[in-house]
C-alpha cells in the first residue's frame, strides 16, 4: 500500500519538487533533445500512444518506481511501459467503466477520484506539464530521480490540471500492474516478476498441493496466452483446415 | 411511446440468487413469471472458462464483472454536510451484473445468522438493559426469528450443496464442527474443505488459547454433489480465482450452476436480458402495482403489466427501485420519519498480518473463495457485552481467498511505496505472510441513510442514489477488541512480525472492505420503522415483494449471502402458501 501524507503543505512539496531539479544542476524549461532519448538503455518498443517525450519520461520514472536490482528485473527491463501504452491507447485509457458526468468538484480523499480527465487525458496532461516544467528528469543521477518523484508523490503541484500527487499514484497503480498482470497485456515479460515473487500464474487446479503443508512449488509460471511449449501467444493464429 | 406487453402472473427484478430461486419456487407452483436481467446472459461454457478467466486484470482490477459504473453507479458522502459525488468508479464495493448477479463473482462463504440478530432489540434489552447504546442507534427486531427461518436455511444450503462440519444438530454439540453456531436440523450436504497452511496453524493457535475453531462453510464444493432440483457440481480445485471470477470448474455454487438451467427449461419463465427497469408503475390509488417499465439494450420502452412484482436486485438497487417508484416514505434523517433508505449498514471488517520466516512457505495462490479456519466465540452475543460498551461481533480467521499479485503484495509497516525497498520487500514476503481477518457487524444508526441524489444522474436519466455512511462508534469499539483478540491468535502463529489494523474513520469509498452493503428496505413488525413485513411484502404496496439484503435491519458478524437465499425461499413461500391464495396484505 502506498503512504500518503495528505496533511503535507502545498509549498514544501513544491519546493521539494525544484530543489530535486536544482541538485542536478539542470536548468528547468530545457527542452529534451532526440539524440538523448536514444541513449537512453530502453528495450525497443513500438509505442502506439506516448510520443517520444512521453516515452522518455515513463521509461526513466518505471524505471525507479520498481528499480532492476539484486532481486531481478526491474518495471522497465519487464516492459511495463508497453503495457502502460497498450493500456492508454485502449478502452480503459478513453475511460471505459467511469462515471463521466458533472458537475465536477473536488470531493473529500475518501470520495475517490473526481477530476474530469479520462486515464490519457490525465497522463498526457501531466507528462506535457512535467515535460515542460521540469525537463531532463530522464537525465539526472538515480537518486536525484527518486527525489523528484517523491516529491511528485508528496506535492500537489499543478500539472496541466492534475495535481502532481493523483499523477503519481495513478502511475504507481500502472506501473504494478504491468509488473504483475498476465504477460499478455504486454509487461511482466517472461513472467520474470511471478518467478521473482513465486507466483504460479494462470493454472487452474492446486487440490492435490493445497493440503500438503509447506512445500515449495517449484513449477514454472504459466500466461493465459501459453501453448504446450510455453510460447505466448499474442496474435491468434486462424486454425488449419 | 413504451410499448404496452401481454400481461404476466409475476415480474422479477433481477435473475440473480434471489431471481432465480423465487422464479423456480412461483413457476413450480403454476404462475408464469417474466424475469428482466438489466445484463448479458451468460454461463458456465463458454463464458467462465479458463485460461481467459484467469486473469486478474481483467476481473479483479478491471472489473469486468461488475456494475457498469459508466452507466450506472452511487453518489457517496460521509456526512450529510458534505456534498455526496459520484463514485466514479467502482471500487469500495462490487455489485455485480449480469444473469446470475453477484452469485457469479461471490467467494461462497455461506453462514446462518443467530437468533440475537434476528431479535436483536429485544434480546439486548433483556440482557444489558434498556440503553444500553444511546438514542442514535436505530437497531431493531427483524420480525422473523431464527427457528422461523431455519428450514429455509436448510433448503439454501442443501440447493447449493454447501461444504462443512455441523457443530450443532438440533441440540447435540459435535465436535470438529462450529459448537456455537444456532442448532441446525442436520448435517451439510458435503464434508468440509481440505485446510491450507495457515489456516491450520490458524487452527493450532486458536486451540490453544482455549477457542473452538471450525472449518469454513462453503459454497465451493469438497466433493461432487448432486442437489435436489438435479444439478451436480464438482470438486473445487483451489486455483484462487474465486472471488470477482466465475468457476471454470461448475465447484462454485451460482444460479447458473445450481437452479438456473433448469428454470430456463420451464415453459412458465420468460428471460429477457438487457432490460433496464425505470420503475414499478402504481395504479390510481397509489397502492397497487401494475407492473413494471423497461427500456431494453436498444432503448426501447416497454411496459410490462403484472399481477405481482418481486424485486430482487442487489441490496442498494432495490432500495433505489422503491425509491424511483415512490413505493413507501423516504426516510428523513433529520426527522427520523420515513422508512425507505433507512438503517443502511455495511460489514466492519479489518485485518492482521503474519509475517514469516523465508522457510515458510504460506502458498497464498492455493486457496478457495471459502477454504479457512475460523472461531466463532466472538460472534454475534456469543460472549457477554456488559462491560465492552458495545453491541455485535465478529468472527476471526484466517480465511484467505487468493494471491493474486497485483491485489496481495503485502510489506511490513515503515517500508517505502516504491523503488528498490519496496521490491525486495515484496519479493521477501509475498510467499511468505499470512493474513487473520476480522468480520464484523454494522449497527444501525439514524444518520447513516440512503436517498436519491440530487444533482446526478444515471445513463437513462434517473437520479442515482446517494449513499450517507461513516463507522458509528460502536462499530470502532468493536473492530479494536475483536482486532486485539486477532492479533493475539496471530501472535500465537509462529511468524516473527505482527501487524494489526483494526478499522478506522473515515470510511473510504475507494478501498474494498466488501460487498455486504445492507438495510434500506428493512423488514419488521412495525410500519412506522420498516418497509416490510416479516414476509418481505411492502407495507404500502401488497402486491410489491422485496427480496435481498436491503431488508436487514442491521448486518450481523456473518457473511450476507446464506440468509439472502434463506429469506428468497421464506419469501417465496408466504407468496405462495399465503398470498396468491388470498391476495392483499399479509400482516395489517
Amino acid at each position: 500500500m502506498t503512504t500518503q501524507d495528505e496533511s503535507l503543505p502545498y509549498d514544501l512539496g513544491r519546493r521539494r519538487l525544484f530543489q530535486a531539479i536544482g541538485a542536478a544542476g539542470v536548468a528547468t524549461a530545457l527542452p529534451m533533445l532526440p539524440a538523448q532519448a536514444q541513449q537512453r538503455e530502453a528495450p525497443a518498443q513500438a509505442y502506439i500512444f506516448f510520443n517520444a517525450a512521453e516515452a522518455t519520461f515513463i521509461e526513466a520514472a518505471v524505471a525507479r518506481l520498481i528499480p532492476k536490482d539484486a532481486t531481478g528485473p526491474g518495471a522497465l527491463e519487464a516492459g511495463v511501459p508497453n503495457y502502460i501504452d497498450k493500456q492508454l491507447a485502449g478502452a480503459w485509457g478513453a475511460g471505459e467503466r467511469l462515471y463521466r458526468s458533472g458537475p465536477w468538484q473536488p470531493g473529500a480523499p475518501t470520495q475517490g477520484y473526481q477530476l474530469p480527465f479520462t486515464p490519457a487525458e490525465l497522463f498526457r496532461n501531466a507528462i506535457r506539464a512535467l515535460n515542460q516544467k521540469h525537463a531532463g528528469f530522464a537525465t539526472l543521477m538515480p537518486k536525484e530521480q527518486d527525489a523528484f518523484l517523491d516529491a511528485l508523490q508528496k506535492s500537489k503541484e499543478d500539472l496541466g490540471g492534475v495535481p502532481s500527487n493523483v499523477f503519481f499514484e495513478s502511475l504507481l497503480e500502472v506501473t504494478i500492474e504491468g509488473f504483475f498482470a498476465d504477460p499478455v497485456y504486454g509487461g511482466n515479460k517472461d513472467m520474470t516478476p511471478w518467478k521473482m515473487i513465486g507466483f504460479p500464474g494462470a493454472y487452474a487446479d492446486f487440490y492435490e498441493y493445497v493440503d500438503k503443508y509447506n512445500i515449495a512449488y517449484t513449477a514454472p509460471p504459466t500466461s493465459l496466452a501459453q501453448d504446450a511449449n510455453g510460447r505466448i501467444h499474442i496474435h491468434i493464429e486462424p486454425k488449419r483446415k | 411511446m413504451a410499448t404496452r406487453l401481454k400481461e404476466t402472473d409475476v415480474v422479477m427484478l433481477g435473475v440473480g440468487l434471489v431471481g432465480s430461486i423465487v422464479g423456480r419456487e412461483l413457476t413450480k407452483a403454476g404462475l408464469e413469471v417474466v424475469g428482466l436481467e438489466r445484463g448479458e446472459p451468460r454461463f458456465t461454457v463458454p463464458d467462465f472458462q479458463a485460461p481467459a478467466m484467469h486473469d486478474e486484470l481483467r476481473y479483479s482490477i478491471r472489473k469486468s464483472l461488475m456494475m457498469d459504473a459508466a452507466k450506472e453507479t452511487y453518489t457517496f458522502r460521509n456526512s450529510a454536510n458534505q456534498t455526496a459525488l459520484p463514485m466514479r468508479r467502482i471500487q469500495g464495493f462490487l455489485p455485480g451484473t449480469g444473469l446470475g448477479g453477484s452469485a457469479v463473482h461471490w467467494n461462497g462463504q455461506t453462514y446462518r445468522f443467530h437468533d440475537a440478530d434476528f431479535r436483536m432489540r429485544t434480546l439486548a434489552n433483556e440482557r444489558y438493559g434498556k440503553d444500553f447504546l444511546g438514542p442514535e442507534y436505530t437497531f431493531q427486531d427483524w420480525g422473523v426469528s431464527y427457528a422461523d427461518l431455519e428450514p429455509y436455511y436448510d433448503r439454501f444450503e442443501y440447493l447449493l450443496g454447501v461444504s462443512g462440519k455441523a457443530g450443532n444438530v438440533q441440540g447435540k454439540k459435535i465436535p470438529g464442527g462450529n459448537v456455537l453456531e444456532e442448532p441446525r436440523s442436520r448435517e451439510y450436504p458435503t464434508r468440509p474443505m481440505k485446510e491450507p497452511y495457515g489456516s491450520a496453524m490458524f487452527r493450532k493457535a486458536a486451540e490453544g488459547l482455549g477457542y473452538h475453531p471450525f472449518t469454513q462453510p462453503s459454497s465451493n464444493l469438497s466433493e461432487p454433489y448432486t442437489n435436489p432440483e438435479g444439478m451436480t457440481l464438482n470438486t473445487c480445485m483451489f486455483c484462487g480465482y474465486c472471488e470477482r471470477y466465475g468457476c471454470e470448474h461448475f465447484a462454485k455454487a451460482s444460479p447458473q450452476t445450481v437452479v438456473l438451467p433448469v428454470l430456463l427449461k420451464d415453459p412458465k419463465f420468460t428471460l429477457r436480458t438487457g432490460c433496464q427497469v425505470q420503475r414499478i408503475n402504481l395504479d390510481s390509488s397509489g397502492r397497487n402495482a401494475t407492473g413494471v417499465t423497461y427500456i431494453d439494450s436498444q432503448g426501447r420502452e416497454f411496459e410490462q403489466p403484472a399481477r405481482l412484482v418481486v424485486v430482487g436486485l442487489f441490496a442498494l438497487n432495490n432500495v433505489r427501485m422503491l425509491l424511483l417508484s415512490k413505493i413507501g416514505a423516504p426516510y428523513d434523517p433529520a426527522t427520523g420519519k420515513g422508512v425507505v433508505g433507512r438503517n443502511y449498514s455495511y460489514q466492519t471488517t479489518s485485518g492482521v498480518n503474519v509475517f514469516y520466516d523465508e522457510n515458510t512457505n504460506i502458498n497464498p495462490f492455493m486457496r478457495s473463495g471459502a477454504s479457512g479456519t475460523l472461531i466463532a466465540d466472538f460472534v454475534s452475543d456469543n460472549f457477554d457485552h456488559a462491560k465492552l460498551g458495545f453491541l455485535g461481533g465478529g468472527y476471526i480467521g484466517e480465511v484467505m481467498s487468493h494471491g493474486r499479485p497485483i491485489e496481495f503484495h503485502p510489506t511490513p509497516p515503515g517500508t517505502p511505496s516504491w523503488g528498490s525497498e519496496w521490491k525486495k520487500a515484496v519479493v521477501r514476503h509475498y510467499n511468505h505472510t499470512a493474513v487473520v481477518s476480522t468480520h464484523g457487524s454494522s449497527i444501525s444508526t439514524r444518520y447513516n441513510y440512503l436517498d436519491l441524489d440530487p444533482t446526478y444522474k444515471d445513463a437513462w436519466g434517473q437520479p442515482l442514489m446517494r449513499m450517507t455512511f461513516d463507522f458509528p462508534d460502536n462499530d470502532i469499539k468493536l473492530s479494536a477488541f475483536i482486532t486485539e483478540r486477532a492479533a493475539e491468535i496471530a501472535k500465537a502463529m509462529g511468524g516473527k512480525q505482527i501487524v494489526a489494523s483494526p478499522r478506522k474513520r473515515p470510511y473510504t469509498s475507494t478501498q474494498y472492505q466488501s460487498t455486504h452493503n445492507t438495510g434500506g428496505t428493512i423488514m419488521g413488525l412495525d410500519r412506522s420503522t420498516s418497509v416490510l413485513n416479516r414476509y418481505c411484502q411492502s407495507w404500502d404496496v401488497p402486491n410489491v415483494f422485496v427480496i435481498g439484503a436491503s431488508c436487514y435491519p442491521q448486518n450481523a458478524s456473518y457473511n450476507p449471502t446464506g440468509t439472502v437465499g434463506a429469506l428468497a425461499y421464506w419469501a417465496a413461500d408466504a407468496i405462495i402458501n399465503k398470498y396468491i391464495r388470498s391476495p392483499g396484505p399479509l400482516l395489517s
